[in-house]
């Protein structure tokens, strides 16, 4: 079992580099590019033998805490089972 | 005074902070590791500067499950003068212990340059022989000091006096040119620019000075 954690910056929250990416596609000629917005992605894999609802138990909570600063961050966690 | 200073796997300003507390001011420092359970019996935590944790995560977001931050946090809750000073106030807000979060500078780049910031408040043990607005010339060396709250949190801190340190010259993009906060308490204090590396005049500087001499006169007072 794997679960993915997908932590962006809220969208209120001003993301420098995503601008600057941004900006340096428009510099390349990629005109369909109307914004970009960085995050990060964590791939875990769950030790064998722990049932699906304790992993989805403690992701959920370690994405939270860990994982995602809750000040200018949010977090989605998918399972692939 | 009793200075500690602790020590994180990637820390360091700890024995420029060390220095600056023992040999330019007199004082007693001594260094906490990281992995200590017991502060002993300091008057005053400091945070230094530098990369804890590599900044793997977040700047701050490792070290602030270290064991020694629990000692931390129950001598903050009991009213001990804690001061997190660049990577150190980055941990001090990653922990909750200080509200808002430090995200990367709005130019992107790394900022190793002496700034000037002027005290936003005296009312703190932090800042009590600073005299409000007066420029102070103190160096900062960070590429994650932007400092970031809501619009709520931001008014709160003003409303409160807890903004410690405003930027004259805004490096690195800080709200309301924030350099510097402190907690409802008023005993936790975290800033981006090095106070300890501008204590004396072969350095380049003298402008951190005025907040070692806030401190010892604090902790006199307290006596």
């Amino acid at each position: 079992m794997k679960a993915r954690v997908y932590v962006s910056l809220k969208s209120t929250v001003l993301d420098a580099q995503g601008k600057t990416i941004r900006s340096a596609l428009s510099g390349l000629g990629y005109r369909s590019v109307a914004d970009v917005r960085q995050g990060k992605y964590f791939e875990i894999s769950i030790e064998p033998g722990v049932s699906p609802e304790q992993a989805r138990r403690e992701v959920d909570t370690l994405a939270q805490d860990v994982l995602t600063n809750p000040v200018i961050e949010t977090c989605r966690v998918e399972f692939d089972d | 005074m009793k200075f500690g200073v602790i020590v994180f796997p990637g820390s360091n300003c700890d024995h420029d902070a060390w220095y600056a507390a023992s040999h330019n001011f007199g004082q007693e420092a001594r260094f906490i590791w990281h992995d200590e359970h017991a502060l002993g019996d300091v008057d005053v935590v400091i945070l230094p500067g530098g990369f804890s944790y590599g900044d793997y995560l977040r700047c701050g977001a490792i070290a602030r499950f270290s064991p020694v931050m629990a000692a931390v946090r129950k001598f903050a809750a009991d009213g001990g003068l804690v001061a997190g000073i660049c990577n150190g106030f980055q941990i001090l807000v990653e922990s909750g212990l200080l509200p808002g979060a430090l995200m990367r500078n709005a130019g992107l780049k790394f900022v190793c340059a002496p700034v000037r910031i002027a005290a936003a408040t005296t009312n703190s043990p932090f800042t009590n022989a600073c005299e409000a607005g007066r420029p102070l010339t103190i160096p900062v060396a960070h590429g994650e000091g932007c400092y970031y709250a809501d619009e709520r949190t931001l008014d709160e801190l003003e409303a409160e006096d807890r903004i410690a340190f405003r930027y004259i010259d805004n490096p690195n993009g800080s709200l309301r040119d924030i350099a510097g906060i402190l907690n409802a308490g008023r005993n936790v204090m975290g800033m981006m620019p090095h106070p300890e590396r501008a204590t004396e005049p072969l350095v380049g500087s003298t402008g951190g000075r005025v907040i070692f001499e806030s401190l010892i006169g604090a902790l006199t007072l307290a006596r």
